[in-house]
Formats: structure tokens, sequence, C-alpha cells
């Protein structure tokens, strides 16, 4: 594969957090490392479990295949392999990829002398999908509160466990993380915007420099954060997404059991108009 | 003074402690309800777990239905006069134990709550009436609902718990009166009816009265059409009328549906027809045996606009899914399981439209398009 000229530079010694320089080398453009090496177990066998659990789900329709958690009855404990036990080495699987391929991040950037921005952002990521099949369960006490691998099931799944909770658009954390998660968009297509239209100006004219971006915004809303605050106010945006989902869900069930709608009868409740 | 960050610090602490006043601690209860993985299932706590209620004793041991019949030997039996005289007074004083209140004055107690005591055949006393045509609505719900009510069926305690209204009743809401300030438009009113959402209350009248069509509003045509005019608010009326259900079962949206289409009945759960065939007999007890005794009752048993208290699903159920937890009542008391024969009516024109309208499955209302 042809080398991009300025990439021989990021091709650094060291770093690396567990196997000193044994696993330090590319593969093409692709760095390797311990966490690559794990990475590609983990990736490898979960996928070829979904292939095997869908042989044998009597569907390949790749909208129905489904991985189903075992039944509540099993607890925490494990499941026979067809009845949820796949789901849990599957879910074994995943988190050992994901965590695998953040350390992997986390060496690269050791590599390349910069902060651990990329790696915190996706560990948000997989801290959100932990909650979902690791902590939620455990604190409802069994593995079967966890979410099917399927591309229509887990989404009846989510609607479902949002109506255990009669109307979940009341759950404070899920408010704040649609909010989050509009905002980020909001953020991500004006910031898009105006780049492009900064960039691909008018014939016969210059490109803009950021002086004209930020009076843009100055003239629009009275404030510009800047080219690179926007970077920092979007990372904001995007991990308060994350990170109040895996909120919202954990909170019910584990520490709400009834209607989302009642819970904001503390507000009702208080003192000063009761 | 207090510096900034130590305000930070305090408002953290007071919207931390709100934020956990408002969770529930413990351990949780988890009933899985459908296939593994699809997140049909029950989470509760509890702590948080309503009683469902104790079971009054017989008031003593039912008698043998031999001996003479209540009608020959009392005057004016218009409905149990087929029952024999000692088990017609055993229903007489387990209703009076199920219904007349422990507090009541002298002159109202005991068989004197519904009996003027100089003459016990006598209906001048309107709850005599009343509870003449409550005994036939009971016959009727045992009768013909079993497929709602079962073989454990009903008795006047499933709804009344020892006081004379049941607790949890409707009536029609008053109407607004016009204004625009402060008109919250029947909804944005938190209650327990609606789960405390911002729903509309007090629409029981559109789904549990004799000519309330099904809760339903999934469209069939993209656009509106003068056959299909179900509209946003319809969506929501629906939406509060099944909190109703929810919130009087004690259950959550997935005790019945599969959230994926609520619609389907094939993807339902076996509750949800037997939920519907309540619905039926909830519209046939309120239209057939509680609303026509408007003339009777007197003003104070009547809602401000004149109807009398009418049953919901919360009547009987009282937070259970299974009223007083499903406790075989009803086998105590023969005389109130079947409908008695030639039973008059009173004072409205009872019907057999109760018995027709059990009879249609919901399996018929799919087939019908709804």
């Amino acid at each position: 594969m042809a080398l991009l000229s300025f990439e021989r530079k990021y091709r650094v010694r060291g770093g690396t957090l567990v196997g000193g320089d044994l696993f330090d080398f590319w593969v093409g453009p692709f760095y390797v490392g311990f966490f690559g090496i794990t990475t590609l177990f983990f990736a490898s066998l979960g996928t070829a479990l979904i292939f095997y659990g869908a042989s044998q789900g009597g569907t390949w329709n790749p909208w129905l295949i489904s991985i189903a958690p075992p039944d509540l009855k099993y607890g925490l404990g494990l499941a026979p392999m067809k009845e949820g036990g796949l789901w849990q080495i599957i879910t074994v699987c995943a988190i050992g990829a994901f965590v695998s391929w953040a350390l992997r991040e986390v060496e690269i950037c050791r590599k390349l002398g910069m902060g651990y921005h990329v790696p915190f952002a996706f560990a948000v990521a997989i801290f959100a999908y932990v909650t979902l099949v690791v902590f939620r369960p455990m604190l409802l006490g069994a593995w079967g509160h966890g979410f099917p691998y399927g591309i229509f099931s887990h989404l009846d799944w989510v609607s479902n466990v949002g109506y255990q909770y009669l109307h979940f658009h009341y759950n404070p954390a899920h408010m704040l993380a649609v909010s989050f998660f509009f905002t980020t968009t909001l953020a991500l297509s004006m910031h898009g915007a105006l780049v492009l239209s900064a960039t691909n100006p008018a014939k016969g004219e210059d490109v803009k420099s950021p002086e004209y971006e930020d009076t843009f915004f100055r003239d629009l809303i009275g404030y510009s954060v800047g080219t690179l605050g926007i970077h920092r106010v979007g990372l904001l945006l995007a991990l308060n997404a994350g990170f109040w989902s895996a909120v919202c869900i954990i909170i019910s069930g584990p520490f709400w059991t009834r209607g989302w709608p009642e819970w904001w009868s503390w507000w009702l409740n208080l003192p000063i108009w009761m | 003074m207090l510096s900034l960050s130590k305000l930070t610090a305090l408002g953290a602490l007071a919207i931390a402690s709100v934020t956990l006043a408002g969770c529930e601690f413990g351990p949780k209860e988890t009933q899985q309800t459908g296939y593994r993985g699809t997140g049909i299932v029950q989470i509760t706590d509890p702590q948080n777990v309503v009683s469902p209620g104790q079971v009054p004793p017989p008031p003593y041991e039912l008698p043998a239905p031999s001996g003479p019949k209540a009608g020959e030997v009392y005057q004016n039996v218009k409905v149990l006069a087929n029952v024999s005289q000692e088990e017609f007074d055993y229903t007489m004083a387990a209703i009076t134990q199920w219904i007349v209140p422990a507090d009541a004055p002298a002159e109202e107690a005991g068989c004197n709550y519904c009996h003027n005591a100089e003459n016990l055949a006598d209906d001048s006393k309107y709850t005599k009436v009343v509870a003449r045509r409550m005994i036939q609505m009971t016959q009727n719900i045992n009768q013909n609902y079993s497929d709602h009510v079962k073989q454990t069926g009903v008795t006047c305690y499933t709804c009344h718990r020892g006081a004379a209204v049941p607790k949890y009743v409707w009536t029609d809401p008053k109407p607004s009166d016009g204004r625009l300030m402060g008109n919250k438009r029947g909804q944005n009113t938190p209650d327990q009816s609606v789960g405390y959402a911002s729903l509309p209350v007090g629409t029981y009248a559109k789904y549990m009265r004799g000519n309330s069509g099904p809760a339903r509003v999934i469209s069939k045509t993209i656009h509106p059409t003068t056959a299909n005019r179900q509209s946003v608010k319809d969506a929501e009326g629906n939406y509060a009328i099944m909190m109703h259900l929810s919130q009087s079962l004690g259950v959550n949206c997935t005790y019945c549906h599969n959230s994926r289409s609520f619609a389907r009945w094939e993807q339902s759960s076996p509750q949800r027809a037997l939920a519907w065939y309540g619905l039926q007999m909830v519209k046939n007890t309120n239209e057939e045996y509680i609303h026509p005794l408007a003339s009777v009752f007197p003003a104070k048993r009547l809602g401000p606009q004149g109807d009398p208290y009418k049953t919901n699903c919360a009547t009987c159920h009282q937070m259970q899914r299974k009223p007083l937890g499903g406790a075989q009542m009803a086998k105590d008391y023969p005389a109130l399981r079947t409908v008695s024969a030639a039973a008059p009516a009173v004072p409205g024109a009872a019907s057999a439209t109760g018995a027709a309208a059990a009879a249609a499955a919901p399996a018929a209302a799919a087939a019908a398009g709804n």
C-alpha cells in the first residue's frame, strides 16, 4: 500500500503500554501493537460467533438476524449456548474488541505525543455500551436485561424498555441526552456550513480567513467560539450525549420502576407550593 | 461571603440531593413476560407494592340450597326470589358487611342502610333500589363476562371494600367555562389516572360508555380522509386511557403490548385480549346498570354533570393485576354468580346486549380492520 509522503514521520518506535517492542510494527499502513492483536482476536471470534448464531436462528435476512440474551431465570449465571450463552460470549468479545481498540488508540497517541482526546471520546461510547449490557443487568440481577444483537431486534428492545416506564420522554437524563444529541448535530451542521462557505467563495473572490468566520457568528449571535473552540464545544456536546444516555438507562429499573412522569411528583410536592 | 466555588459546590449538592431523593434504592423484582431479549419485562420495587387487600370471611357457613325459597317467604323479592331463604339471609348478611360503613349512624347502620326497619320489603330507600340493580349487575358480570373475570368472578366487595361508594369511580368532568386564562383544556394536570403525564384527564366517557368506540388510533391511510380523522389529540386521549389501564393494574405497557406494534393482536400477550373483554364489560356495566340509575340517586351521589359514579379498571383492580390478588371470593356466594331467571328490569330497561358484546371476540374486532 502506498505510503503518504508525511506518514513516515509518524512511524516512531515506543509508547506501547504492554509488549515492549514485540508488536511495535506496521502491516502496510496499519499499526499493529499488542492491542491490535487482541482487537483482531476478539473481533474475529465475536463476528464468527454472530455468524454461527445467525446460522442457528432461522433467517439470513440481515435485518432480522438476532442474537438474544438469556432468559431472566438464568440470573447472573451462564446460560446454555443456544439460549443466550452465545450472547454472553459475544458480549465478552465485543467489550474485549472495543477496549483493545481504545488502548491501541492510546498507544498511537503516545507515539504522536498528543493528548488522549480520541481514546477518551471512544471510551465514553464504550462506557455507554457496557452500561447497557453489564452494569444495568448486574444491578437488576440478570444478564437477560441486556439488549439483543440484531438490527431490528435491538430497536424493539429499546422501544419496549422505554414503555416499561410508560413515557420515557419524562426521564430527566433522557431529556438531557436527547438535548445534547440534537445540539451536537446543530453545532456540527453550523460549523460545517461555515467552513464550506468560507472555503468556497464566489468566483473571483479569495478563500475567507477565520476572521470572516468569527465575524459571521458575531453578527449572527453576538459571539464566536473560534476555530479551535468549536471543536472543544463539539467534543463536550457529543460526550455528554453519550454519557447522559448511559445515565438515563442505568436509572431506569435499578433506581426507578414506575412511570417516568410520576418521578416528577417531587417537583409537585415541593413545600413552597404544596 | 460565599466564594463562587463554594456556591457551585452547594448548588451541585442541592441538585444531587433532589435527584437522589427521587430514586428508589434497594433490589428490584423482575418478571419476564415475553421472549428473551425483547424487553417485555415487569420491574417492580418490593418497597412500593400495593397490598392486594384482605378478603372478609363469609358471615357464617354457606347454608344448603334447600328449604323454602326467599320469594315464598319474603315480600317484594324481585331478583333473588329463587334462592333458598337461608342462602338469601346469608347473602344479605355478607352484603351488609361489604357495603355498609362501619361508622354509619344508628338509623343507617346494618340492614337499615338499605331497608326501612318497619317494613323490610319497602322500596322507599334509594339504596335498596340501587342495591337490587347492583346484584343484577354482579350476576351479569359473573355469567356473561367470564372471558374477563374467569371463574374467580366478582362480588360487591371486589369494588366496595367496606365503603358505600367504591373508592375508584369516575363521572363526567365539569366542562370548561370558556375562559382563556388558566384554561388547561382538560390536560396538563398531573393526575394518577394518567400516570402524572400531561395527557388529557377525565376522558373515560370517550372510552367507557356504551357508545364508546375502540381505543385505537393507528391510521390505515397516509392522509386524512373523511373515513380517517384520527388526530394527535385522539392519540393523546388513547395514550391517556392506556395510562389508566396501566396504573389500575400496576403494570407497564409491555404487560399487554409488544411496543414494536401496539395494534397487532398476534404480537400482543394474551393479557391484551383479557383487557379487551374487560373494556367491553366496563362499557356494558356503565351503560346498562349504572347510568340508568341517575334518576334514583340523590344529588350527593352524582357528579357535577348529574351522572352517577361509574366504573373503570381501577374500580375493581385497585392497582392489582387481579383484584384482591386473585382471591377466590365469589365461590362462597353462589346467589351472585348467575343471572336470576325472570329478573325484572329496575329501574331502566335491562337488555341482553351484555351477552352479545361478550360474544364478540377481539379477533373479530381485528378482522373488522380495527
